[in-house]
């Protein structure tokens, strides 16, 4: 990303390096979720590798392919940059501080666990964590929460996990070839969607 | 079957199964992970909230499962089990969906999955919240952090902290 002409036509002559360090400094300070906020700013606010629209289809895409929508954003910027190597890097950098964070409190863990200062820690932790991905769910569901189809959607998955406790690849036989029928191309709610 | 091989065929088959995020694979894990190590619920609600500490995806949380099976090795397989089959799969589905481009499928499918990943979502909040809070004190903590997270944009790590520095000065039992 040399020059403004670039930006506007071939913006792509990005070095590997710097599609690493790009998202090593995002996977190194996006403490405590908001990853897609840093990802969006990085790709189009800051480095300006793809428009907002881009951005979206490419969020969608994410979305999709199972794995992690994170992750797999990384996976489509890098190839769209350099290819193979591209999506190596930039799932790589995104990954790596975290992951070596992670590992060193999980000997910490190993170590001190049966201590009972870290077992009133630990409950904190816990009880904190369960507020926490309670409205995280909250907040990334509430479109969802509001269409009524998809509401049973959710309640009937919710029911054939915890009550029926069915294996994941099952209840996504059941649920997903439904969910198919119920949004097909042709339905009302589909096609407002688009607008 | 050894551990490494056991862990790497339960990790990617979970990174596979993934969709929406990752978090909608948590329900699954949590059984699994009991079923194939004997792996307790407590355990997994520690890995987890402890997870939440680090910077970068959440799901990260998958390393500690890991080096809590079989040590720092165990962490790295689990790791890389996780995240490069569903990494590889999505690259070739991203270069796929750029060739065929845009169908009218494509939006069905993101509506399909909304409500089964927020569904399994709803799973995961209610395993975490059932073995996580189990007095007053731990309720309230629970709220709290709710709460906070509703009504401020604090950010949740600082949240993190604070809960387990109630849960220490309160002595709160776990």
């Amino acid at each position: 990303m040399t020059s403004k002409s670039q930006q506007a036509h071939t913006p792509y002559n990005v070095s590997i390096l710097t599609i690493f360090r790009e998202f090593l400094v995002v996977g190194g300070i996006s403490f405590g979720g908001g990853l897609f906020a840093f990802l969006r700013n990085l790709m189009v606010d800051k480095r300006k590798w793809i428009s907002n629209d881009e951005f979206v289809v490419m969020l969608s895409i994410s979305q999709a392919i199972p794995g992690l929508n994170s992750v797999n954003l990384a996976v489509l910027m890098g190839d769209k940059l350099r290819g193979p190597a591209g999506s190596f890097v930039a799932a790589l950098g995104l990954l790596l501080p975290g992951a070596i964070l992670v590992l060193v409190i999980g000997i910490f863990y190993g170590v001190n666990r049966h201590h009972p200062m870290a077992d009133h820690i630990l409950a904190g932790i816990a009880a904190g964590a369960a507020g926490l991905f309670s409205t995280i769910t909250w907040k990334t569901g509430e479109h969802t929460f509001h269409r009524l189809k998809s509401l049973l959607l959710i309640v009937f998955t919710f029911i054939l996990m915890i009550v029926v406790k069915l294996p994941l690849y099952v209840i996504l036989l059941i649920v997903l070839p439904i969910g198919l029928f119920v949004y097909r191309p042709s339905t009302q709610t589909v096609q407002d969607d688009k607008k | 079957m050894n551990t490494e091989l056991q862990l790497t065929e339960v990790f990617s088959m979970l990174s596979m199964l993934a969709v929406g995020g990752g978090s909608a694979v948590l329900p699954e894990m949590q059984t699994l992970l009991e079923r194939y190590f004997g792996f307790t619920q407590t355990e997994f609600v520690h890995a987890y909230s402890i997870g939440q500490l680090a910077p970068g995806p959440m799901m990260l949380t998958v390393l500690i499962m890991g080096e809590i099976i079989d040590g720092l090795k165990g962490g790295i397989i689990a790791g890389l089990a996780f995240f490069v089959p569903s990494s590889i799969l999505c690259f070739s589905v991203g270069r796929l969906w750029r060739y065929i481009g845009e169908r009218p499928w494509r939006r069905s499918l993101q509506m399909a999955l909304e409500p089964l990943s927020i569904g399994l979502m709803c799973s995961a909040a209610y395993i975490i919240a059932k073995e996580s809070i189990f007095n007053w004190q731990t309720a309230v903590v629970a709220v709290i952090v709710a709460t906070l997270m509703l009504r401020t944009t604090i950010n949740p790590v600082l949240l993190i902290l604070g809960a387990a520095a109630i849960g220490f000065l309160g002595q709160i039992h776990g």
